[in-house]
């Protein structure tokens, strides 16, 4: 299944490692604060409603 | 009705939301297929062997690299003449994406280099421009974080990015400018004569739709988390004042 990368398997692996790594990362982060900030919003609005009765 | 609706922060969420889902299943699928079938099932180039391979991450995420800068250039506009919040924050949302993509790549680019032009690096206008441009992308963030006014930072990133659109332009153009150094002109092209082989364009089109999918994904989502901050911090204010 593995293609056959010859003499240049560590640029080619290394490069979509890098790459993928990269991606995921951007994904992850950006995910977990849209979760955070989400909560955030809810949290203070949830605040001036108690506040404002 | 006016695209112009859309900059109200509440008409921008409750319009992308249902959006958002469709936008990030279609850029997983489209960037799966693209980079599997680039990696599994495509032939080494004659000359380049496997390293043909890297073209598939390497030309879209310089695209995008310097394609975000032009989008972050478009809204920055838009705040600066219309004053629309939306435009400012997802102007915002790109900055850490282009950055990605100009890391991505800088690293595919150096990776490829070494075994074919037998360097990591050359100060070749098309790499340095391109390296400028990431540095105007760390610098660009590094002002949003430290300017506390959400306004001004706003207008001044605003003027960053107009000035740094010139590397933009330099970095996608300056081997047509310049005639000289390692970097070869574009290795997509519309014209079939200049183009690559189509075992090569077709993954690598796919591959392209994938990262731009991607992008419109997180930058709409990026997007949702920054208008909602903002709303937070109004809203703490309104209550301390």
């Amino acid at each position: 299944m593995m293609p056959d990368l010859g003499k240049y398997v560590v640029e080619v692996l290394s490069a979509y490692a890098v790459s993928i790594v990269l991606l995921l990362g951007l994904v992850w982060i950006s995910v977990r604060a849209a979760r955070k900030a989400r909560e955030t919003l809810a949290a203070v609005e949830a605040r001036k409603e108690k506040r404002d009765g | 009705m006016s695209i112009w609706e859309y900059a109200n922060p509440k008409k921008f969420i409750a319009t992308t939301t249902p959006v958002l889902p469709w936008v990030m299943w279609a850029a997983a699928v489209t960037l799966v297929v693209g980079l599997v079938w680039g990696f599994f099932f495509t032939p080494d180039d004659y000359r380049q062997g496997s390293t043909v391979k890297i073209f598939y991450l390497h030309v879209p995420a310089a695209m995008m690299a310097i394609n975000i800068w032009v989008m972050m250039l478009v809204t920055s506009l838009i705040w600066l003449i219309r004053r629309h919040h939306v435009s400012a924050l997802a102007a915002k949302a790109a900055g850490p994406i282009g950055i990605v993509m100009t890391l991505i790549a800088l690293f595919t680019g150096a990776v490829w280099g070494q075994p074919i032009w037998g360097t990591w690096w050359v100060w070749d206008p098309r790499l340095t421009s391109f390296l400028i441009l990431f540095l105007f992308y760390l610098g660009y963030m590094a002002l949003w974080t430290a300017i506390e006014d959400d306004d001004t930072a706003a207008d001044l990133t605003s003027v960053l990015c107009i000035v740094g659109s010139v590397f933009a332009v330099l970095s996608r153009y300056a081997v047509n400018f310049w005639n000289q150094g390692l970097h070869q002109g574009a290795s997509l092209s519309l014209d079939a004569e200049e183009n690559v082989a189509d075992v090569f364009w077709y993954p690598a089109l796919v591959c392209i739709a994938g990262f731009i999918l991607l992008f419109v994904a997180l930058v709409i989502l990026r997007t949702h988390t920054e208008i909602r901050l903002r709303r937070a911090r109004a809203l703490e204010t309104r209550m301390r004042a």
